[in-house]
């Protein structure tokens, strides 16, 4: 017996901090983990409508978004890697090439 | 066009009489486009075209010899209200001969001109304008209407005009021919009015010259306005005709070519303006009487101051050409007595333009072999050119009145109308001046033909082509007076040319006697005087009076510093200063102003237009180049812009 | 307020919490850590609704899995330390477009699900078992299941080409 709105604001608080970390972060590492953040809100909105609406749909749903965000993450660390090896940072403003 | 014949019946030969005039004006366009291939350089078309126009002519008179009646047929051409403008033909005993004169004349001249001209550098053109002339005239002699008539008048003008100015690499020359063309423009313009004036006064109904002429002797028409149109009319004789005070372009107009003096300035369009007073002769009738005391007026005085510059002239030429205006006067002369003397008037004209054509073509001939018009250069060329001698016997024995030869019995007839009709005054200057006309003669023909030969060439007979003409006008000069030679009853020429009732005057052997006595008189002064070349002209001997005559009366200097220079000088300086610097003012003024208007478009377009364009441009650049800066490279930046998006297009959508 | 209303408050508090130091804090290492925090509070939020899968997931995956990766990531890259060091010039910003975003997702959830409405989640134990996923997954999901395989492989050959130590010749 969980109200639903308690779980949609942990939801958006969740989301809300992720969208912060994104925008205000230097590190790229944090800020895929920001991003990390994001998706564990949206999983969490996800679930809960899925046991509210008793449809397993959501939850499938929310299997998917890991795996997807796992392959993400491998691949957005190599990228980061090859930043580093190129440019000695790995702040995300000081990679600005496409600067006018 | 609409046709509108009224051909009488049994016109017969009359009505053909339009093709005589046509045929030169054909011949003139063939000899102009094809005259320069044609056999004879195109002089054969002229010569093709008169000696047909001749036979023609000869058949239209013999028409009138069989009393046939007159033929009158036009073609309209537009109408103005009443007025019918037409071209069309009035042919009538007057007209026969008059084609018959022209047609022979201009026949004789053309053949003429083979050998005169011959090696000419304009040849084909001169035979092309005196085509063109030749038609001309013969449109004036059949024309049925008064513009008509006034149509060939002014062709003739300017056929006259090229024709003296034919070599007018001579400044004299073109000076003279435009001197001839001003001087009877000068009369054209009453002439004009005259026209005019009748058209108006019939109400503006019709220029139909018979119809005038009918209307005038039925008294249709006031006899105010004929007294201003008979006036008016009479001012274009004295122009074409070279009567005093426009005589004086007749002896310049000596400069143009022989054949051309012949033709023009002795037979034919010289006799147009006695011709155009015999045409329209009621209205002269009808008229108030002291217009026809005008016209004697001006003939008498003509007559005489003609004569009497005839007698000191050096240019054979000037001469010929001075007897010349002083013989129209004469004819004019006849004119203004009235019925009596329209047929004699007339009559001289017939038989003047043969023998005084065939004296301008035998002094061709005289000129062509010594090379100078001067007589003082001249003498004893009787023994040279004997033809040219016996044929300029004959028609200055005939210019002088001696009987039998043609000039007698013309000049003799109005002599003797005018002692008859009582005009004792005209009577005494026309006896005086038949006096100095002989004397003249005999002097031309002393100095040229008599004595020892003066000049430096060598002189010789002209070719046949030259003789020829000569001896055949020496002929008819011989016969053409007993066509109304009253002493033997023979008044064919009355029959033919009258007006009013005919009446048969009989033959006063008294005033024959008289005629001739005078001219005898005259023959023997000159001869008194001439027989022996003397050193110095005798005629000096008459001391200021000759200084008058060698300066013409002072009258060409009168119309020089009187006329011409002020006009010249004042009004024509004017014109063209108005048309320099106030029309083409004007027109470069405007010029100017397209040009300025031109560059403020050129500069509005450049810079507003084109600034307009260059601005959107730099518009485009400057809000790029800001907006550049939106592109900052960082990332977290753009993404700080799609979550402010995504927001705001939350808000909005759920307001919605 | 029952029972498992209260668990879920704590849980979610913690969760909350560590997340907030997620991205406030100076220290990157520590970063890491703050992050297992929260995704464990989140994987408890799953058990509490049921979704046992789901939760089991969460852990296996995220705590175990993406955060050695990221922990060696940080370790690669020699991440440095300090507030100057991690946080750029647009915090004020970011800031609020968070609390914008926070606002407006309470404010629509707010409006959608009142508080009082009575909308009450309740769970039903074997809904999310294993046995239920692993049916609906493999009867309907085939396709995506084998897509994402898929998607995996290529993110494995690809973080392995990319990191690779570029050795051709210059």
């Amino acid at each position: 017996m969980i109200r639903l709105p308690l779980a949609l604001f942990f939801s958006a608080i969740l989301f809300s901090a992720g969208v912060y970390g994104v925008l205000a972060r230097r590190n790229a590492v944090l800020v895929l983990m920001s991003i990390e953040l994001m998706l564990n809100a949206v999983n969490v909105n996800l679930v809960a409508f899925a046991q509210r609406l008793r449809d397993l749909n959501g939850q499938i749903f929310a299997l998917f978004v890991i795996a997807v965000a796992a392959a993400e993450v491998g691949i957005g660390l190599a990228i980061v890697i090859l930043i580093y090896r190129n440019r000695e940072t790995i702040n995300v403003d000081e990679v600005n090439l496409l600067k006018w | 066009m609409v046709a509108a014949e009224t051909v009488h019946p049994d016109a017969g030969f009359a009505g053909l009489a339009w093709i005589v005039a046509l045929l030169p004006f054909v011949s003139a366009a063939l000899t102009l486009f094809l005259g320069r291939r044609s056999p004879g350089k195109g002089s054969i078309y002229g010569i093709a075209a008169l000696a047909a126009g001749l036979v023609l002519s000869l058949g239209v008179l013999g028409h009138f010899a069989r009393s046939g009646p007159t033929a009158e047929s036009s073609l309209e051409w537009f109408r103005i209200g009443a007025l019918r403008m037409e071209l069309g033909q009035y042919v009538d005993g007057l007209t026969a001969v008059m084609l018959v004169v022209v047609t022979t004349v201009s026949l004789c001249v053309h053949v003429y001109s083979l050998g005169y001209m011959h090696g000419d550098k304009r040849f084909t053109w001169f035979y092309v304008v005196l085509s063109l002339f030749t038609g001309a005239m013969l449109n004036v002699v059949i024309a049925n209407n008064l513009f008509q008539l006034l149509v060939g008048w002014e062709v003739m003008g300017v056929c006259s005009y090229l024709l003296i100015g034919h070599w007018w690499e001579e400044h004299a020359n073109s000076s003279a021919a435009i001197k001839a063309f001003i001087t009877t423009r000068v009369g054209d313009i009453p002439f004009l009015f005259g026209i005019f004036a009748l058209v108006y006064a019939t109400g503006v109904r019709t220029s139909n010259i018979p119809q005038i002429t009918e209307m005038a002797a039925k008294g249709h028409i006031s006899t105010g306005w004929l007294t201003v149109a008979a006036l008016l009319l009479f001012g274009g004789t004295i122009g074409k005709s070279a009567q005093f005070p426009l005589h004086v372009w007749l002896p310049d107009a000596m400069a143009g070519p022989t054949p051309v003096s012949a033709l023009i300035h002795a037979a034919t369009m010289v006799a147009a303006g006695v011709y155009l007073v015999g045409r329209m002769f009621e209205v002269f009738l009808k008229a108030d009487p002291w217009v026809l005391t005008f016209v004697s007026t001006i003939a008498a005085i003509t007559m005489l101051i003609a004569a009497l510059l005839a007698m000191i002239q050096d240019d054979i030429k000037r001469v010929l050409a001075y007897s010349t205006v002083s013989q129209l006067a004469y004819m004019v002369a006849g004119l203004s007595l009235g019925e009596a003397g329209y047929t004699a008037g007339l009559f001289h004209l017939f038989t003047h333009a043969f023998f005084k054509a065939l004296l301008f073509l035998g002094a061709g001939s005289v000129i062509h072999a010594v090379h100078t018009n001067n007589m003082s250069e001249m003498g004893g060329l009787k023994r040279f050119m004997p033809v040219t001698f016996w044929t300029f016997a004959i028609g200055s024995a005939s210019l002088a009145g001696i009987p039998p030869f043609a000039g007698f019995w013309s000049k003799d007839e109005i002599i003797s109308t005018a002692f008859h009709q009582g005009k004792y005054a005209l009577w005494a200057v026309a006896a005086l001046t038949a006096i100095i006309t002989a004397f003249y003669m005999m002097r031309a023909m002393l100095l040229t033909f008599y004595g020892a030969y003066r000049g430096h060439g060598s002189p010789h007979e002209s070719s046949g082509v030259v003789t020829g003409p000569l001896i055949a006008l020496a002929a008819l000069s011989c016969v053409v007076g007993f066509l109304n030679a009253t002493a033997f009853n023979i008044s064919a020429f009355t029959d033919w040319v009258h007006i009013g009732a005919v009446e048969h005057e009989p033959f006063n052997y008294g005033f024959a006697a008289l005629s001739v006595l005078g001219a005898l008189l005259g023959l023997g002064a000159g001869y008194g005087l001439y027989a022996r070349w003397r050193d110095r002209e005798p005629l000096r001997a008459l001391g200021p009076g000759y200084t008058l005559l060698e300066h013409k009366y002072y009258l060409d200097d009168a119309y020089w510093y009187g006329i011409v220079r002020p006009i010249r000088d004042t009004v024509s300086a004017a014109v063209y200063w108005t048309n320099q610097y106030i029309l083409d003012g004007v027109v470069n003024g405007a010029a100017w102003l397209a040009r300025r208007v031109a560059g403020g478009v050129n500069e509005f377009d450049r810079n507003v237009v084109d600034g307009a364009v260059n601005g959107v441009g730099r518009t485009a650049g400057f809000t790029g180049g800001l907006l550049r800066y939106v592109q900052s490279g960082n990332v977290q930046r753009y993404a700080a812009f799609l979550f402010t998006g995504v927001i705001i297009a939350a808000i909005v959508v759920t307001r919605i | 307020m029952t029972a498992q209303e209260w668990v879920f408050v704590v849980l979610a508090a913690i969760g909350a919490l560590a997340a907030f130091r997620l991205v406030t804090t100076t220290n990157v290492v520590h970063g890491a850590l703050y992050l297992v925090v929260t995704l464990a509070m989140v994987g408890g939020a799953y058990l509490l609704l049921a979704a046992e899968f789901v939760a089991w997931v969460q852990v296996l995956i995220y705590v175990g899995a993406i955060v050695i990766l990221f922990l060696f990531g940080l370790m690669l890259t020699k991440a440095p330390i300090g507030r100057a060091a991690l946080d750029n010039q647009q915090r004020g910003v970011a800031f609020v477009i968070g609390v914008l975003m926070l606002g407006g997702l309470v404010y629509l959830i707010q409006a959608a699900f009142p508080w009082d409405a009575g909308e009450r989640i309740a769970p039903v134990a074997g809904s999310g078992s294993t046995g239920a996923v692993g049916e609906s997954l493999f009867r309907g999901y085939v396709l995506p299941f084998e897509a994402v395989s898929f998607l995996l492989l290529a993110a494995l050959i690809g973080a392995i080409v990319l990191s690779r130590k570029d050795d051709r010749p210059r």
